[in-house]
C-alpha cells in the first residue's frame, strides 16, 4: 500500500469518524466545534481530489462562517452554554438505524458499479477553454459556459438574504452590536481586515488563470464584513447602501446580458475578444455581491437589539 | 479488489450522507438537524468532486467542481435562513422580546 493510498484511507475513516461525533457528541456546543473540524478536514479531502477551488472555499466557508452562524445560534438559544446548556437526549431508533445502514449499503453497491471509462464534460470543456477568455477551466464553466446558472444562484443568494430578514423584527442591517469591542479585538480587526481586502482581492485576480475566483473572494470578504460588524466599527452601510452591495452582481451579469442582448447576440455570449474583461467585471461585482451577502445574513440573524448585547454593557 | 481513490472518497461521501440522512431523522434539537443537513450536504458535495476526479488527465472534470462551488455557498445561505427560523422558534420569550427596540 502507497502512502498516498494510506493517506487517503486514513482521511477517509477520519471524516467519517467525526461526521459520527458531530451527530452524536451529548452537548451541542461539542457538535458545532466538531463540525468546524470536518470543514478544515474537508478541505484537505478537496485539496487531494484536486479541487483547489473549493479547498479554498470550504476553508473559508465550513471551517469559518457556518461556525461563526453556529456558535452565534447556540449562544442565542441557549444563553452562557458551554458547560451548562442542557443535554437533548436522543433515543435510538432501531429502524432508522437499519434502514440508513441498508440506504448505505446500496449506495455503495451502486457507486462500484459506476462505468470508469466515461469521459465526462473534460474534453468539450479543454476544446472551448481557449474561447472563453480565461485559462482556469472552473471559472470558464462558472462564469462563461455555464453562466446562467450562476447568474441565478446570485438570485438566490439574494432571496436567502430576503428570507432571513424578513423574520426578524428588529434594526435590519443597519444596527450595531451595542458595547463596543475590547482593545484587543480592535486590534486584531485592524491588522486582520486589510490583510483579508487584500488577499481577496488576489483571489479575484487570480481567478482567471488559477484557483480562485468570485466565490472565494466574496466569502473573504463577508468574513471581514462580520469582523467589522462584530468589533462595533462604524459607520455600518446605510439601508440603500446595503441594497446595492447585495444586488451588484445580480444587476453585472443582468447589464452585461441585456447590453450583449441589445447587441445582436445571445445572452451571456461573450465575444471571444471581450470575454476576458466581462468575466473579470461580473466576477468583481458578484464578489462584492457574494461578501454583502455573507455578512448580511450573519448580521440578519441578530433580529432583536437585546440578541446582541450578552455582556449586558447596553440595554438602552 | 483494489480501491482507485476515487472510489475511497466516494464510499466516504455515501457514509457521509447516509449518516446525516439518520442524524436529521432520529435529532430532536432543530440546530442539530441542522448539522445534519450540512452533513448530508458535503457527502453529495463529496460524491460529485469524487466522480469528477475518476478520470481526470490534465485536470479534473471542471464542470461538477464548478457545481459544488455554487453548491457551498447555497448551503451556507439556506442555513443561515434554518438557523433564523431556529432562533425565532427556539427562543421561550420570543413574544416579550420582539417588539422593535426603542
Amino acid at each position: 500500500m502507497s502512502a498516498a493510498v494510506f493517506f487517503d484511507l486514513l482521511l477517509a475513516v477520519t471524516l467519517v469518524a467525526v461526521a459520527w461525533r458531530v451527530l452524536h457528541a451529548p452537548g451541542t456546543f461539542e457538535a458545532v466545534v466538531v463540525f468546524i473540524t470536518l470543514g478544515l478536514l474537508m478541505a484537505i479531502a478537496w485539496a487531494r481530489l484536486s479541487a483547489p477551488d473549493i479547498a479554498l472555499a470550504e476553508a473559508a466557508v465550513g471551517a469559518g462562517l457556518t461556525g461563526v452562524l453556529l456558535l452565534d445560534t447556540l449562544r442565542a438559544l441557549h444563553p452562557g452554554a458551554g458547560d451548562k446548556e442542557p443535554v437533548v437526549r436522543h433515543h435510538p431508533s432501531w429502524a432508522a438505524s437499519v434502514a440508513a445502514a441498508v440506504l448505505a449499503g446500496v449506495l455503495v453497491l451502486a457507486l462500484l458499479g459506476i462505468p470508469r471509462d466515461a469521459p465526462g464534460l473534460t474534453e468539450r470543456v479543454v476544446e472551448e477553454l481557449p474561447r472563453s477568455g480565461v485559462s482556469q477551466p472552473v471559472t470558464a464553466v462558472l462564469l462563461n459556459f455555464r453562466s446562467y446558472d450562476t447568474w441565478l444562484e446570485l438570485g438566490v443568494l439574494l432571496i436567502a438574504v430576503v428570507a432571513v430578514l424578513s423574520l426578524r423584527a428588529g434594526t435590519g442591517l443597519t444596527g450595531v452590536p451595542p458595547g463596543g469591542a475590547g482593545a484587543p479585538l480592535l486590534w486584531l480587526v485592524r491588522l486582520l481586515v486589510p490583510m483579508v481586502v487584500l488577499v481577496g482581492g488576489y483571489l479575484l485576480w487570480l481567478g482567471k488563470s488559477a484557483a480562485g475566483g468570485a466565490f472565494q473572494a466574496g466569502v473573504l470578504l463577508g468574513a471581514a464584513g462580520v469582523l467589522l460588524w462584530l468589533a462595533g466599527q462604524r459607520p455600518v452601510p446605510r439601508e440603500w447602501q446595503w441594497r446595492l452591495l447585495l444586488a451588484l452582481g445580480f444587476a453585472a451579469f443582468l447589464g452585461i446580458g441585456g447590453v450583449l442582448m441589445a447587441g445582436g447576440r445571445l445572452l451571456f455570449e461573450y465575444p471571444p475578444e471581450l470575454a476576458g474583461t466581462l468575466i473579470l467585471l461580473i466576477e468583481t461585482g458578484a464578489a462584492v455581491s457574494i461578501g454583502a451577502t455573507m455578512a448580511a445574513l450573519f448580521i440578519g440573524l441578530h433580529f432583536r437589539t437585546g440578541e446582541i448585547s450578552t455582556g449586558g454593557a447596553d440595554d438602552t | 479488489m483494489t480501491l482507485e481513490q476515487d472510489q475511497i472518497y466516494g464510499i466516504t461521501a455515501m457514509l457521509l450522507f447516509c449518516l446525516g440522512l439518520h442524524g436529521v431523522v432520529t435529532r430532536p434539537d432543530a440546530l442539530r438537524k441542522i448539522i445534519a443537513l450540512n452533513i448530508m450536504g458535503t457527502g453529495v458535495f463529496l460524491f460529485l468532486v469524487s466522480i469528477a476526479k475518476r478520470n481526470a488527465g490534465e485536470f479534473a472534470d471542471p464542470v461538477p467542481h464548478a457545481m459544488v462551488l455554487t453548491g457551498i455557498v447555497v448551503a451556507v445561505s439556506a442555513s443561515a435562513f434554518g438557523l433564523g427560523l431556529a432562533r425565532r422558534l427556539g427562543s421561550p420569550d420570543v413574544e416579550e422580546k420582539d417588539d422593535p427596540p426603542s
